[in-house]
């Protein structure tokens, strides 16, 4: 059991390379900061795969919750600040 | 029985896996952020809830699966909010969305046919 997630975790983390190109190149602001956004809400699920590698789930569901909380206040925040930027 | 949860868990997680990748892909590859909003709001947002599901599974009846549903819950509610919220900067800011050349300036394809003849 601990392998396949080890498997997962692998995985995942190249996943979340994927995304990491439009960081680097978007076009646009609003592209990076989706981009940044999806690298944090599949950090969340790397979050708990690595509890299931090392049997603690029950620590790092804890963690995951406050990561998640964090990442969508984080864009909601910019998102409203540039929204109020466009008004000038 | 327990195997047989073990055998379910494993395809759910590989189908959210799955769904993750195709968002990271839909990211790289649509033209413009509209499009690239579109994949992020919904494809990665199933591959996650759908990965959580299957850890529920693994975990059977106790305070982690529960946990686990509560987290399931948030990001349904917070992932497409965030990239609505995003979304509606943008359009505020009057992001120009993509358009087919052809939508633009009418059916070019018919004209030079009609020119050829």
């Amino acid at each position: 059991m601990e392998t396949y997630f080890l498997y997962l975790t692998v995985i995942v983390t190249i996943i979340i390379f994927i995304p990491f190109y439009r960081v680097l190149a978007g076009p646009t602001l609003y592209d990076r900061l989706l981009a940044a956004g999806s690298i944090g809400t599949k950090t969340t699920v790397l979050i708990l795969f690595i509890g299931m590698v090392f049997n603690r789930l029950d620590m790092f569901i804890d963690i995951t919750m406050a990561y998640a909380i964090l990442n969508f206040i984080g864009t909601v925040a910019i998102a409203k600040y540039l929204n109020s930027r466009g008004n000038n | 029985m327990e195997l047989a949860m073990h055998i379910i868990a494993g395809i759910v997680i590989i189908a959210g896996a799955f769904f993750l990748f195709a968002a990271g892909l839909g990211i790289i590859r649509f033209p413009d952020f509209y499009c690239r909003a579109h994949a992020q709001g919904k494809a990665d947002t199933l591959g996650i809830m759908l990965i959580i599901f299957g850890l529920v599974i693994t975990q059977g009846v106790s305070i982690n699966s529960a946990k686990l549903l509560i987290i399931i819950g948030f990001v349904a509610l917070a992932g497409p909010t965030a990239t609505n919220a995003l979304l509606g900067a943008a359009f505020k800011f009057r992001l120009k969305p993509w358009f087919k050349k052809e939508h633009l300036t009418g059916n070019t394809n018919e004209v030079t046919k009609e020119e050829k003849d």
